[in-house]
C-alpha cells in the first residue's frame, strides 16, 4: 500500500472523461448507475419486507408506490441497470482479454486498445439503447 | 491476494446478478411484451401473484442467491470506489467494516423475509 499512488484527481479524476472519450465517459456512469442501483437496491428489500404483514400489507404498500413518480423512478432504475448490465458484460470480457486483440510488434499507422475495443463499445451502447427502448415501450406505451 | 480473490468473486457475483436480475427485470419491467409472447404473468406485482411466486422453492433460492450476489457486488463496488480517494488505512478499516455489517445485516433481514413469506404458502385469490 506504501507505494500507491495518491488520486489528486478526487472527483474530477473519477468523471472526467478526458482524452480517453467514450470508453472513460462509460466508466464514469457505470459508478454512476452502480451507485444509484445500490441504493434503490437498499430500499427495495426494505420495500419488498413489507410481504411480512401479509396480503393487506402489500397491497398498501403497491398501492402507495403506484404515484407516477415512483413509476418513472422505478423506470430511471431500469434504464441504470440496462447500462450497468450490458457494460458491465462488456467490461467482463475485456477483463478476461477477449476482444482487445492480440499482442504484436507496432508498425505505423500505430493502433491503441482503446481504439481497438471502440467498436465493442459502440455495439454495446446499441444493444443498451435497444433494451432501453423496450422496456420503455412497456413502460408507457403498452396496457395490460 | 486477498484483494484478488475480493475482485474474482465481485466478477462471479456480476455474472451471477446478470442472469438473476435479467429475469427479475424481464418479468417485472418487460411483462407486457413478454405476455404477448405467452411467457409472463398477467400482473407481476398483484400480490397473488407475488405471494405465489414467493411460495415456489426455486424463488426462495434464486432470491437468497440474487441478495447475497447483488449485496457483495454492490457494497465491494461501493468500498473500492471510496477507497481510491486515497484515504488512510483506519478510514479504510472502517469503511470496511461498516460494509461487510451492512452487507451481512441486509442479508440476514432478505433472507428472513423470503423464509417468512415462502411459509405462508402463497394466498387464497
Amino acid at each position: 500500500m506504501k507505494n500507491r499512488l495518491n488520486n489528486r484527481l478526487g472527483l474530477g479524476g473519477w468523471l472526467g472523461g478526458g482524452r480517453y472519450g467514450v470508453d472513460r465517459y462509460a466508466y464514469a456512469f457505470h459508478r454512476l448507475t452502480g451507485l444509484g442501483i445500490l441504493a434503490y437496491f437498499i430500499m427495495h428489500i426494505f420495500v419488498t419486507g413489507m410481504r411480512v404483514g401479509g396480503q393487506e400489507e402489500w397491497e398498501r404498500t403497491m398501492a402507495f408506490f403506484n404515484a407516477p413518480v415512483f413509476k418513472a423512478g422505478e423506470f430511471l432504475v431500469f434504464l441504470a441497470f440496462i447500462f450497468h448490465a450490458v457494460n458491465g458484460i462488456r467490461l467482463v470480457i475485456v477483463e478476461l482479454a477477449c476482444g482487445i486483440g492480440r499482442p504484436h510488434v507496432p508498425a505505423y499507422p500505430y493502433t491503441n486498445s482503446t481504439m481497438r475495443q471502440r467498436p465493442f463499445v459502440v455495439a454495446v451502447m446499441i444493444l443498451a439503447a435497444l433494451l432501453m427502448i423496450t422496456g420503455g415501450v412497456d413502460f408507457y406505451f403498452m396496457l395490460n | 491476494m486477498r484483494e484478488s480473490r475480493l475482485w474474482f468473486w465481485h466478477i462471479l457475483s456480476a455474472i451471477v446478478i446478470v442472469f438473476l436480475l435479467g429475469a427479475h427485470m424481464g418479468t417485472m419491467h418487460m411483462n407486457t411484451i413478454l405476455n404477448s409472447l405467452g411467457l409472463g404473468s398477467a400482473d407481476p406485482v398483484d400480490s397473488v401473484e407475488v405471494f405465489r411466486r414467493s411460495a415456489s422453492p426455486v424463488f426462495l433460492v434464486a432470491y437468497i442467491v440474487l441478495l447475497g450476489s447483488a449485496l457483495f457486488h454492490g457494497l465491494y463496488g461501493l468500498r473500492s470506489m471510496l477507497f481510491e480517494l486515497s484515504l488512510s488505512k483506519s478510514v479504510e478499516k472502517t469503511i470496511g467494516g461498516l460494509c461487510a455489517f451492512a452487507g451481512f445485516a441486509l442479508f440476514g433481514y432478505g433472507t428472513y423475509v423470503a423464509i417468512v413469506v415462502y411459509r405462508m404458502h402463497g394466498v387464497q385469490p
